[in-house]
């Protein structure tokens, strides 16, 4: 791609044709703040907050939504930047609850850093706030647009990248909000509960459902056997909550942890990944070679994926495979082999598991008709952020843990479950198993 | 064939309004009655502009301008007028200037008027293609398919100077250029008739007087950029200037002006007509597109410009209704006599809503560089009731007041900016000295407030904070230090908002404050509304030595909270006082004090 010549606050610069100025600024270590724009979606120009200046130019313009041309000359950050920005951000705050202390974002929250890093102490105007319900009708994510800040992410991302369309925004003006198209609840809607919208959330406006009071109060019962199984992609995620590099691996860290917040056993859903495999294999080969059922196989272990094929693209349910997904293996088999094996009552035995996406709560009570082992093989699914809040809550020292394995008889893995994190890794480790 | 007489009944909204259907039908019963069917023809118009005085029947070949006619005056035009050739006094707008009779050209409304949008409102049928094309209509089409290359399409707009009507002023040549130049097999026109100011009218009345003239412009937009399809975006609350678009645009596509291969070349366009909800922000052009395209109706960051990237992704020039009514003639007569109307920047006329505490109101187009002076005495008649002129509003929310001071300066493009205000499409809202200035400037906030699409912060939540305040100053609650906060607030909504609407959307604040600080300064420090219009701050009392006890205030008073006995001087009971202020206007002995 061609070079082309820029100055950013008064520095030559050969930045990309086609790069927007906040590209361009950010590869030259200039941070210009924004808390609408996302590497993932296109530029939306909301907030204004990443207002800059061209020399020769009257107006500000929105660095996010902005190409570089050859020869301009960007100013970033100056006195009357700067005052407009925090203007905005005041405006902003002044249509928040600000009530840190108690929001799921805590510390992990972009205007919070923004109001942090410009440091407002006081909002000049007066607090309008608004009295809307938080709907919690889905058993995945929770909707509370009393802190949308409109930065339009969630519905930018339902819409362009998931195609969903479940949520819109709705009204106009001061009273716009965002909410599932026609006002309906959230369960009511065309929501795959595959939580990009929470995930993509710089505020507590969209979150994952809390569960760890029920995961608690299970570990507090004498009753129960406490049964934990971790995906993949945890172990992987876990760290960044304890101030790892995004990526570091914590497998044994995490079997650690689990073990002293009082868990019986732990395992490990590589292994049902691998029964999936299995299953999905000889499936593809039965459909392949002997020729029935629906040809191309499609992956059932994401439970949005299901969910979508079926609002939206129902005429292929039949390409879906039977297979349940590897948790809910795991669960079934801890349920029925395992409790059989140790001799304990299934119906003591609590299930949990770690997964990295709010999808998996909405799975496990998706329909009765899928408690194989005559239960409900999964009793509580919980994010990667949910079990660090619990292993914080726990007082335990997580970077200085020791490495400890995860129970056998479930807790072994060949190795194919590791694919599933990469796309197209759950068909290729079945063909590799087939 | 021609005919004894021609009777012209106003059909633009304001006119139909007040009955000029059925003045319409009435005039028609009666000539059929009479027989008179062969001699007489009667033609529904569109607008005349003179809209204070409708609705109003103009005679042929007589010239008589009949005003504020009724739907039973009908008997009396057909039998006074057509039948015995009289003139019938009491219903010309003058009767004493021109011996009994009123030349449209004679009259002061219309005087300084200079037509070239309107050339044709209040003179054809809309409905009729024939009569536009008698008045030169689609003859612009024919040259432009004929005789002209795009490249000198662009030139003569060019050398004409015309610039956006619909309120930027952006040069049309350029945005037409733009086009011309992208390389795409579709493109598309799109007529911006999403009119929405408070008080505008000018593109609902030149679409139903004149909607011949627009499409007729629309198809010679599209032969110069390359494109074959337009759209048409019109909010769903003209109807009347829906049907006749309609109409239009089927005659036009059965004398093969529209369509397939035109006049016979090898030119297709045709045009389809989209309704808007009525969304202000959808009048902006990022809006209207995603509108048209089913989308929410918010704008995006531009650039890429609609005439890179428009409808669905493709080139697309956009024009207001009033440019795109200045072409054809453009064409016929040339860029230079166009260019030859005007100011030095400024090219042309323009047409504006002149509506407030005018004598006259009405649809008026004058030659740019016309003295606001100019229209509001000579062509408006003045204030109303001899009230003494304050300010006029123009570029409706998004422009800011003019005073007194101001009235001499020649109106175009840049004067206004310079001013504070902008030419916008065209509103002028006169206010005399009972309005208060910041009850004007809340009112037009509120408005933004109520139109804001709510896609950016600083016009959803500055333009309602905004509000606020000036909500608190109105009710004695405002503090000195709010000039600073509206000053911050100003700043920040015009640099960081994302479209004009939010951007322009402080100007009628930032201008009140500008030329009348001294009426804010009174609601805030001493609690008092100078023009007696904001509620909170006016208590009404009556003198005791002026009452005669005449009973009329406390019988007009809707809450009876006047007490007194016929004779004695009268009390108002503050508790219950809703401070409507009929006890003050309707007191003959000035015993009702306004404090």
């Amino acid at each position: 791609m061609a070079m082309i010549n820029v100055k950013i606050n008064g520095n030559d610069y050969k930045v990309k044709e086609g790069m927007t100025i906040l590209e361009a600024a950010n590869m030259v270590q200039v941070k210009v703040p924004t808390l609408c724009y996302h590497p993932d979606l296109p530029a939306w120009a909301a907030c204004g907050l990443c207002v800059v200046k061209i020399e020769g130019s009257p107006k500000m313009i929105r660095a996010c939504a902005t190409p570089v041309e050859e020869g301009i000359s960007i100013i970033t950050h100056d006195p009357e930047i700067v005052e407009v920005r925090r203007t905005v951000l005041e405006l902003i705050l002044s249509r928040h609850p600000n009530d840190c202390l108690r929001c799921p974002r805590n510390n992990n929250c972009e205007l919070q850093e923004l109001s942090a890093n410009f440091g407002i102490r006081e909002i000049p105007f007066e607090q309008r706030l608004r009295d809307l319900p938080v709907d919690d009708s889905s058993p995945s994510i929770v909707l509370n647009p009393e802190k949308c800040v409109f930065c339009g992410r969630c519905v930018n991302v339902c819409h362009e990248m998931q195609k969903v369309f479940a949520i819109e925004f709705l009204s106009r003006g001061f009273e716009t909000r965002i909410a599932p198209a026609a006002d309906v609840r959230l369960n009511d809607s065309p929501c795959v509960y595959c939580g990009q919208c929470s995930a993509h959330c710089p505020v507590g406006a969209i979150y994952e459902k809390d569960e760890t009071h029920d995961v608690w109060m299970a570990l507090r019962d004498p009753d129960k056997v406490k049964v934990v199984q971790i995906a993949p992609a945890v172990r992987v995620a876990l760290g960044e909550s304890f101030g790892y590099e995004p990526g570091t691996l914590v497998t044994g860290k995490t079997y650690s942890a689990l073990r002293r917040l009082g868990f019986d056993a732990i395992f490990d859903t590589n292994f049902g990944a691998d029964l999936t495999i299995m299953e999905e294999g000889s499936e593809f080969v039965e459909r392949f070679v002997d020729k029935k059922g629906a040809l191309p196989l499609i992956t059932s272990c994401c439970p949005s994926w299901v969910d979508y094929l079926e609002k939206y693209y129902d005429d292929m349910i039949p390409n879906f495979s039977t297979a349940k997904s590897p948790h809910e293996m795991v669960g079934a088999l801890a349920k029925t082999y395992y409790a059989k094996k140790m001799g304990i009552d299934p119906s003591k035995i609590f299930m949990a598991s770690i997964m990295p996406c709010t999808s998996k709560k909405y799975e496990i009570t998706r329909t009765e008709d899928m408690f194989s082992s005559g239960y409900q093989d999964i009793d509580v699914s919980l994010t990667t952020r949910e079990l660090a809040r619990m292993i914080k809550q726990a007082g335990i020292d997580f970077p200085n843990l020791p490495d400890e394995q995860a129970d056998s008889i479930l807790g072994e893995y060949a190795g194919a479950g590791t694919l599933f994190g990469a796309t197209g890794g759950v068909m290729e480790a079945a063909l590799r198993t087939a | 064939m021609t005919y004894k007489n021609y009777i012209l009944v106003c059909g633009g909204t304001g006119c139909e309004s007040a009955k000029a259907n059925d003045i319409f039908q009435n005039i028609r019963l009666e000539l059929e009655k009479n027989d008179l069917m062969e001699q007489v023809q009667i033609v529904k118009t569109g607008c005349f502009g003179f809209c204070e005085q409708g609705p109003i029947v103009k005679i042929l070949p007589e010239e008589a301008f009949y005003v504020m006619v009724k739907p039973e005056d009908a008997t009396e035009i057909v039998e006074e007028h057509i039948i015995k050739g009289r003139t019938i006094d009491r219903l010309l707008y003058d009767a004493k200037k021109d011996k009994g009779r009123v030349h449209i050209e004679n009259i002061d409304f219309y005087q300084k008027q200079f037509r070239i949008v309107l050339r044709n409102s209040g003179v054809i049928d809309p409905d009729s293609i024939d009569e536009y094309i008698a008045r030169d209509g689609y003859l612009a089409l024919e040259k432009v398919l004929f005789e002209m290359k795009p490249e000198n399409v662009i030139e003569e707009l060019k050398h004409s100077g015309l610039r956006g009507r619909g309120g930027a002023g952006y040069h049309t040549w350029k945005k037409w250029n733009f086009a011309f130049q992208q390389k795409s097999d579709t493109k598309y026109v799109v007529c911006n008739a999403d009119e929405g100011d408070p008080g505008a009218y000018m593109d609902r009345s030149t679409l139903e007087g004149d909607p011949h003239s627009v499409l007729e412009a629309m198809a010679i937009c599209g032969k110069t950029i390359g494109a074959n399809q337009g759209y048409i975006y019109i909010r769903a609350e003209y109807p009347v200037a829906i049907n006749r678009l309609n109409e239009a645009i089927k005659q036009a596509r059965e004398y093969g002006l529209l369509g397939n291969n035109i006049l016979g070349t090898d030119f297709s366009f045709d045009i389809e007509l989209r309704l808007g909800a009525g969304a202000f922000v959808c009048g902006e052009e990022t809006a209207l597109l995603a509108s048209i395209e089913g989308k929410r109706g918010m704008p995006r960051p531009r650039p890429p410009f609609p005439s890179v990237k428009g409808l669905w992704g493709y080139p697309t020039t956009i024009n207001n209704v009033e440019t795109l009514a200045n072409i054809p003639v453009i064409i016929t007569k040339g860029g230079k006599w166009f260019g030859s109307i005007g100011t030095e920047n400024s090219k042309g006329t323009k047409v504006f809503a002149l509506t407030g505490k005018v004598n006259n109101s009405g649809l008026i187009e004058v030659p740019m560089g016309t003295s606001l002076r100019e229209i509001i005495f000579d062509i408006g008649g003045g204030i109303k009731d001899g009230k003494k002129f304050k300010a006029v509003q123009s570029g409706g929310p998004s422009g800011g007041v003019l005073t007194e001071e101001f009235l001499d300066t020649p109106i175009d493009y840049e004067n206004l900016q310079a001013l504070g205000s902008i030419m916008g499409s065209g509103g002028l809202i006169v206010m005399d000295e009972d309005d208060c200035m910041v009850d004007i400037a809340k009112f037009y906030l509120e408005f933004t407030v109520d139109e804001s699409c709510g896609k950016c912060a600083p016009c959803r939540i500055g333009g309602k904070q905004m509000h606020g305040i000036l909500d608190d100053i109105t009710k004695g609650k405002g503090k000195i230090t709010d000039f600073d906060l509206l000053e911050k607030l100003g700043h920040a909504m015009r640099r960081a908002s994302l479209c004009g609407l939010g951007q322009t959307a402080p100007n009628p604040v930032v201008s009140t404050v500008k030329y009348f600080k001294d009426e804010y300064i009174a609601h805030i420090e001493d609690k008092r509304c100078p023009s007696g219009k904001c509620r909170d701050l006016v208590v009404y009392s009556i003198d005791a030595e002026k009452c005669i006890g005449c009973t009329l205030c406390a019988r007009r008073c809707p809450v009876n909270c006047i007490d007194g006995e016929k004779r004695q001087p009268h009390i108002i009971n503050q508790e219950l006082c809703i401070k409507c202020g009929e006890c003050f206007s309707v007191c003959k002995f000035g015993a009702v004090l306004r404090s």
